[in-house]
């Protein structure tokens, strides 16, 4: 592979080094999710999914602070099931919406662990994502909050919500995810 | 700036085809904001919005910001959003409750139906200065009614009545309420604002139209077809996957099993497209099932079925409101700039209804109106694509004449239906409302001298 990065096995580097009994330490949990911005921007949307585990959810709600995504609407709130769909769509050659395909660029900082536990950790970061397609480009910015599972060695993501600090401004389409 | 006459608006709408100015050009558009959205009943919000005295939501008409507020008589008040002294917007949150406005340059107070309660430094103005006089007071929108809750106005101080206006079309407006088990609906559940650059009419256009999904949403019709039915879902991806299915019927299922009506004023909708108990809202799901136990409960079984007799996907609202009964769904149309259009897209709840209904509910707006929807984001690049090849004079005029030689007379109210599901009747059918708007000026009257276009 010409980056480097796809024959790599996931999360084999942040396994090294973390602690036998499940701790989280922020190295790890940092270079996780630039390792999962690398993929969003390098479109490689399978391996983003591989990274999240058979129940989990991904939500970018509609308002500030949102409680719920059942009793509101989300401007994405995929199960598992949905998230794959949305992603095979994401490689169909007839999505006309990413026809030319975005291009995108993430910066993850400001990573906090909130909380951990028996293998699970919250986790708070600050994101930035360029998105240029078709001679416009968009600066979308936010928080990130991941809840992160250690499973066979390896870090999985049971949810992933992201609060952009437009969430209710009237907005174009939202095709390439977060 | 030149004003297009009468006469060359005519031109610009043949039988069957309409030339693309219409959609391009800002001189046609600022005559629109007069002409359509300055005469015609908009729909602003639903009274479930301002329960109470002193609540009030802002928003627009055409691109004039007005407060829609209920006064300390519980009345509903429309008045622009505008300070009587120098014009500076007084409401400046999306919505709130207070007992009254203030503007924050001069302190010039106002009541809540807009007359002005106090200002500062009185004795300054001229001697003939009069609080009482209509010139001193946030301007009031001339005409507002509520509709069974629905509140429209309309800036034109005559005209036809809302009623006169809707016709036929009431029977959409009440289908939202009828379906609620306790004869009440409330809006809940947040609000979309999704945007694209292309002309308000656009959106309308695509609303009724059973001829693109099956095209246009080709990769999201895939993409569910080939999705495992055994991975998780807690009930939403669910719902959203067997919408994007819907979506793949065969052309005959759009041909022939849907059904285009079409009413005076530009009205329109696309009905009977759940009876293929393909999709949630069908007889078999057990939470429909559960909410048709609670209708029958409340209503009798005669009335519910009656009710439940009433199967229309959209149903639009010339010039500025669609809405979907049975997801309980309504989308109002903001036109921004010829080339620029913002759509509103509101849930309601049914009251008496299960809880599942309304989570239902939530599930399916994500993905038809949702700004990152996997279906809605393909729409709004259509709308896009036709502002940037309307761009080019290379094509002057666009065919809608689809269906144009088979559509057939209905007997109720005016109407007409497409012999086939796909006619372009209603696009037709809101032109004659356009050219009657267009051309009448300010007479508030949507009838067409220019009669048989469709």
């Amino acid at each position: 592979m010409s980056n480097g990065l796809q024959a790599r096995p996931l999360a084999s580097s942040i396994a090294k080094t973390a602690d036998p009994a499940g701790h989280f330490n922020k190295e790890d949990c940092e270079n996780f999710l630039v390792f999962e911005a690398r993929l969003l921007d390098e479109a490689r949307f399978d391996d983003w999914v591989a990274l999240f585990l058979p129940d989990a959810t991904y939500w970018v709600p509609s308002e500030p602070e949102q409680a719920s995504p059942r009793d509101t609407v989300s401007l994405i709130y995929d199960d598992r099931r949905l998230l794959e769909t949305r992603v095979r769509r994401l490689s169909s050659p007839r999505i006309y919406s990413q026809e030319p395909r975005s291009r995108t660029s993430r910066i993850v900082t400001n990573v906090t662990i909130e909380e951990q536990a028996d293998g699970r950790c919250t986790l708070r970061s600050k994101f930035m994502m360029i998105e240029f397609r078709r001679d416009d480009q968009r600066i979308f910015g936010g928080t990130y909050r991941h809840h992160l599972v250690r499973a066979e060695d390896q870090i999985r993501i049971a949810m992933k919500r992201v609060d952009l600090v437009n969430c209710d401004m009237p907005l174009d389409g939202l095709v390439v995810p977060f | 700036m030149s004003v297009q006459t009468s006469e060359q608006i005519r031109k610009y709408v043949q039988p069957a085809r309409v030339h693309r100015r219409i959609y391009t050009d800002p001189e046609i558009f600022e005559l629109e904001l007069q002409n359509i959205f300055g005469v015609a009943w908009l729909y602003l919000g639903h009274e479930s919005q301002i329960k109470n005295s002193g609540d009030y939501f802002c928003t627009q008409m055409g691109r004039r910001p007005v407060v829609v507020v209920r006064d300390n008589d519980r009345n509903i008040k429309v008045i622009h959003n505008q300070c009587a002294h120098r014009g500076s917007m007084v409401v400046a949150l999306p919505h709130g409750t207070t007992d009254e406005f203030r503007c924050c340059y001069h302190g010039w107070t106002y009541h809540l139906d807009g007359r002005l309660k106090a200002i500062p430094l009185q004795n300054g103005y001229p001697a003939d200065f009069d609080p009482k006089n209509p010139r001193t007071a946030m301007t009031k929108v001339p005409r507002v009614v509520s509709y069974r809750g629905f509140i429209f106005a309309s800036l034109a101080t005559d005209g036809p009545s809302l009623e006169e206006s809707l016709g036929h079309m009431k029977t959409s407006l009440d289908d939202m309420v009828d379906r609620a088990p306790d004869g009440e609906i409330e809006v809940a559940g947040g609000v979309f604002r999704h945007a694209y650059n292309g002309n308000w009419k656009i959106y309308l256009e695509n609303l009724c139209d059973a001829a693109h999904p099956w095209f246009t949403h080709r990769s999201s019709i895939e993409a569910a077809q080939k999705q495992a039915d055994n991975v998780f879902s807690d009930g939403s991806g669910e719902i959203a996957i067997r919408q994007m299915r819907q979506n793949g019927a065969p052309y005959s299922f759009w041909e022939s099993q849907v059904g285009i009506w079409a009413y005076p004023n530009g009205h329109s909708y696309l009905g009977d497209y759940h009876d293929d108990s393909k999709l949630v809202a069908a007889m078999n799901d057990p939470v429909f099932r559960d909410y048709i136990a609670a209708l029958e409960a409340k209503k009798g079984k005669q009335a519910a079925a009656k009710i439940l007799q009433v199967r229309r996907w959209n149903s639009n609202i010339y010039p500025n409101l669609s809405m979907m009964s049975q997801f309980q769904q309504l989308r109002v149309i903001q036109p921004v700039a010829v080339n620029r259009t913002i759509v509103h897209t509101y849930n309601f709840k049914l009251r008496g209804a299960p809880d599942q209904m309304f989570i239902n509910t939530i599930s399916f707006a994500n993905i038809v109106n949702g700004t990152g929807s996997l279906v809605l984001t393909d729409d709004l690049e259509i709308y896009n694509r036709i502002t940037l090849g309307l761009s080019s004079e290379g094509a002057e005029w666009l065919e809608i004449g689809r269906g144009f030689e088979t559509d057939v007379t209905e007997e109720q109210q005016g109407g007409r239906k497409g012999k086939n599901s796909t006619s372009e009747i209603y696009i037709r059918n809101m032109f004659d409302a356009w050219l009657g708007y267009m051309t009448n000026g300010a007479s508030g009257s949507a009838n067409s001298a220019h009669k048989g276009l469709s």
